[in-house]
């Protein structure tokens, strides 16, 4: 019984860590709080589920999704935060700005698919189910699982290892000597943009397919979650947001076998709570983003 | 005019430490109420570290700071300035989108009632900032402007003691020998001054004393003619021994 | 034609209710605050005032006089630990109190749950809210001439500063956030005794984006404008029921406007004309 709440807690634990890369990497780059994540994270779950009953294979439909993901979330920065950081508008004004895009995001997709709750078209994903002792591991839980690693691993390789990545640690570190530096800073961002909502609508895509659920409002379940994530890890810490989302993730899980359903939620944002209030710069800290 | 409560500010073995280093190390000095004290040294000397020691920005590591017969160096930020401490900042601090009024009147929120549009007026007259539109925004003004709007802000509240961090950075001669006047006026309202300056002429020219910093000790102090002839001064300003 | 008068005093109604929570968001923004956990005192308040008329039998006055006390006393309790915090930090933990709030109140045994607390008296029409955001504007316009608004402009402008001239920022953060809690709870209450029936759901953080957005679109430290960006912000949605279920996009679309084009809302657009 313990296993298989631990089990379940890493696959929660494992899309928690996508969507709330992405919140953070934002955050970490640009001091940001983008709150219009969560519809990104929303859109490519419809994005995916579109493509799918159009008869795209399935995995074709959630590449498709994500890298529609990644752009939305340029576009996103085109609008709402690049002309309030020509402003110089400081830090509160872009997270009502990414409000104001969120809605925007919801409202049109409520336009296009209703609001109504949609499924993936019956046999469009495996459904196979493996047993371990009294361990049982679904195909699809595997498959998110390994599909969430591999792509922090790409993360992770690529903000260590390429020329990409040294850029974006260096604009995180300090903006200003990395224009002087000679890094192009607005692109340098928008690809930010792009690997944190490419992330975060993966993260959506996975959570309509273990669900089998993809709705509007979906985004805002995960939306305050990823917050108690990020702080939890500390606000720009990648390494700090998977930490995060994990131990959120099995807290949750083993929460719901010991103390029941009901406060399964309080104890995210207890956590949350107490530890702003006692070490707002998280478990690990902002720093572990600029030296990753 | 109104003429301010002068009271002693005396520092006794003032240390601050940031971690391990030491900012300010053994540093007493004292501005008798209606005289002009000249903090002078070269920078990363501790200047502004002493300033904000005095006004509780930073916490004093060792050492006592008294206004008159109160003790300073616990209070809070806040508690300080209410007890009398005013002070300028080296770089500009105004309430940048409020009035030029409202940050007149900002400075006098120590004080019972509110000022009126004559008081405030008197008050930039003092600073040396009479032709300021009083209704515009403080962050409009030109700098050498914006400087007197925060000097007649730190009178407002008919200080005790007025710390000056560089006053005088970025005016003209012409606006720095008004300023002089201005000082010396403070002073002559029974104020202390405690002025922390570049610019010597200024300095020897407004300063009743003179306290020189070097490293966060105290390297010499006396009357301006004093220091200026004082070996080891010479040898930290000009880096050899006269 | 009655039903079509009675659908228009219920929106009349939420346009007085809107405007009050804006209004309370008003005064922690002035004070350079986001602070948000204006729709968590809203609904506690509500709680208060809904439980103590249905199982107390209070009248609509001592419901609003026990929600607003109730609301002030949670803003004073979130004020001891979220001193410190600034910021984009603030604005999380205030949404985290609120989301703690809001399942307390699906999980605590006297709210009626998930499913709502319902039997509300209905004494709550369009007098007596617009009586309270009467009293609620002249309260503020008096107040807007006062040195305590002074004190609040200054801690805005530069905290450091305004403690460099004798204000303690501390007690001017403790006393906004309270004081914008007493109005949300009296919001609260009359939202309450307006609706007959309420849920955790209606306090959750789509209400505090809802207010903030008012409040933006008004103009963030102007009251006049909050209470104008409430109207219509609360009109809109209304106006635009043709666009069926794209219509949420013309309230994003106007926020989004707000900031990029008119950062001073609807206040900072007059004030533009006027000078």
């Amino acid at each position: 019984m313990l296993l298989q709440q631990c089990a379940n807690g890493i696959f929660l634990g494992a899309v928690y860590a996508l969507f709330a890369i992405g919140y953070t990497l934002v955050f970490g780059v640009l001091d940001i709080l983008n709150l219009a994540h969560a519809a990104i994270f929303m859109a490519a779950a419809f994005v995916a589920l579109w493509l799918v009953g159009l008869g795209a294979p399935i995995v074709f439909a959630i590449a498709l999704a994500i890298v529609f993901a990644g752009l939305l979330g340029i576009l996103l920065d085109r609008v709402a935060f690049a002309p309030l950081r020509k402003r110089n508008a400081g830090t509160l004004v872009p997270l009502i700005s990414s409000i104001g895009a969120a809605i925007v995001i919801e409202g049109v997709f409520r336009g296009i698919f209703g609001p109504d709750e949609r499924r993936f078209p019956e046999g469009s994903f495996v459904s196979t189910q493996f047993h371990f002792g009294a361990l049982t591991v679904g195909a699809l839980d595997l498959i998110i699982l390994a599909t969430a690693l591999g792509l922090m691993l790409v993360l992770s390789y690529v903000l260590r290892a390429t020329p990409l990545g040294r850029d974006i640690r260096a604009v995180a570190d300090d903006r200003i000597a990395a224009a002087l530096l000679g890094i192009n800073l607005e692109r340098t961002i928008a690809l930010t943009f792009f690997i944190a909502s490419a992330l975060g609508g993966a993260a959506g895509i996975l959570i309509g397919l273990q669900y089998n659920s993809v709705s509007t409002d979906m985004g805002g379940r995960i939306e305050l979650k990823g917050l108690a994530i990020i702080i939890l890890g500390g606000m720009g810490s990648v390494t700090g947001a998977v930490v995060g989302a994990f131990v959120l993730g099995l807290v949750e899980t083993l929460a719901v076998a010991w103390i029941g359903s009901s406060y399964r939620d309080a104890v995210a944002f207890g956590v949350m709570f107490v530890l702003l209030v006692l070490r707002p710069q998280g478990l690990l800290g902002k720093r572990a983003l600029r030296a990753a | 005019m109104s003429r301010s409560t002068g009271a002693d500010l005396s520092i006794e073995r003032l240390a601050v430490r940031y971690g391990g280093v030491a900012a300010l190390e053994d540093v007493s000095l004292r501005v008798p109420a209606g005289t002009v004290v000249g903090l002078i040294g070269p920078n990363g000397a501790g200047k502004t570290s002493l300033i904000n020691a005095v006004t509780g920005v930073v916490r004093a590591s060792a050492g006592s700071i008294t206004l008159g017969a109160e003790r300073l160096e616990r209070l809070p930020q806040y508690a300080v300035a209410r007890r009398g401490v005013a002070r300028t900042y080296q770089n500009i601090r105004l309430f940048a989108a409020l009035s030029v009024a409202d940050n007149v009147r900002a400075g006098a929120v120590r004080l019972r009632g509110a000022l009126d549009d004559a008081a405030v007026r008197a008050l930039l007259e003092r600073a040396g900032a009479s032709e300021a539109d009083l209704g515009a925004r403080a962050g409009s003004l030109p700098y050498g402007m914006q400087r007197r709007l925060e000097i007649a802000r730190a009178l407002a509240g008919k200080p005790a003691v007025v710390l000056l961090d560089e006053p005088a950075a970025g005016m003209n001669p012409h606006e720095t020998g008004e300023l002089r006047a201005v000082i010396r006026n403070v002073a002559a309202s029974g104020a202390g001054v405690l002025l922390v300056e570049h610019d010597m002429g200024l300095v020897s020219a407004v300063c009743d004393r003179l306290v020189v910093l070097n490293f966060g000790r105290t390297l010499a102090e006396g009357t301006p003619a004093e220091v200026a002839r004082d070996p080891a001064v010479i040898e930290a300003y000009l880096g050899t021994p006269a | 034609m009655l039903q079509f008068l009675a659908q228009h005093s219920k929106l009349f109604d939420q346009i007085g209710i809107n405007a009050l929570l804006a209004l309370s968001l008003s005064i922690s923004l002035r004070a350079g605050s986001l602070a948000l956990a204006q729709a968590a005192f809203m609904g506690l308040a509500a709680y208060v005032g809904s439980i103590g008329a249905v199982n107390y039998g209070w009248n609509l006055i001592e419901c609003i006089v026990a929600g607003a006390l109730a609301a002030a006393a949670a803003a004073a309790l979130l004020a001891l630990p979220i001193g410190r915090l600034r910021g984009v930090f603030l604005a999380i933990a205030t949404i985290g109190f609120g989301e703690i709030a809001r399942i307390a109140e699906i999980n605590a045994p006297i709210t009626g749950g998930a499913e709502g607390f319902s039997n509300i008296p209905n004494d709550a029409g369009t007098p007596a809210i617009y009586a309270a955001l009467a009293a609620t504007g002249i309260a503020l316009a008096i107040f807007g001439r006062s040195k305590a608004a002074l004190t609040i402009a200054a801690t805005r402008e530069d905290e450091s500063a305004a403690r460099g001239v004798g204000i303690d920022t501390g007690a001017v953060r403790l006393r906004t956030l309270v004081a914008g809690a007493v109005i949300a709870g009296v919001a609260g209450v009359l939202y309450a005794h307006a609706n007959f029936f309420i849920t955790p759901g209606d306090f959750g953080f789509p209400r505090m984006e809802q207010i903030l957005v008012a409040c933006v679109v008004g103009g963030v430290t102007s009251s006049l404008g909050a209470v104008l960006g409430a109207a219509v912000m609360t009109v809109l949605p209304e106006a635009v029921r043709f666009l069926n279920d794209y219509r949420e996009v013309s309230t994003g679309a106007i926020l989004l406007g707000f900031i990029l084009f008119a950062p001073g809302g609807i206040a900072g657009l007059w004030q533009r004309r006027a000078s």
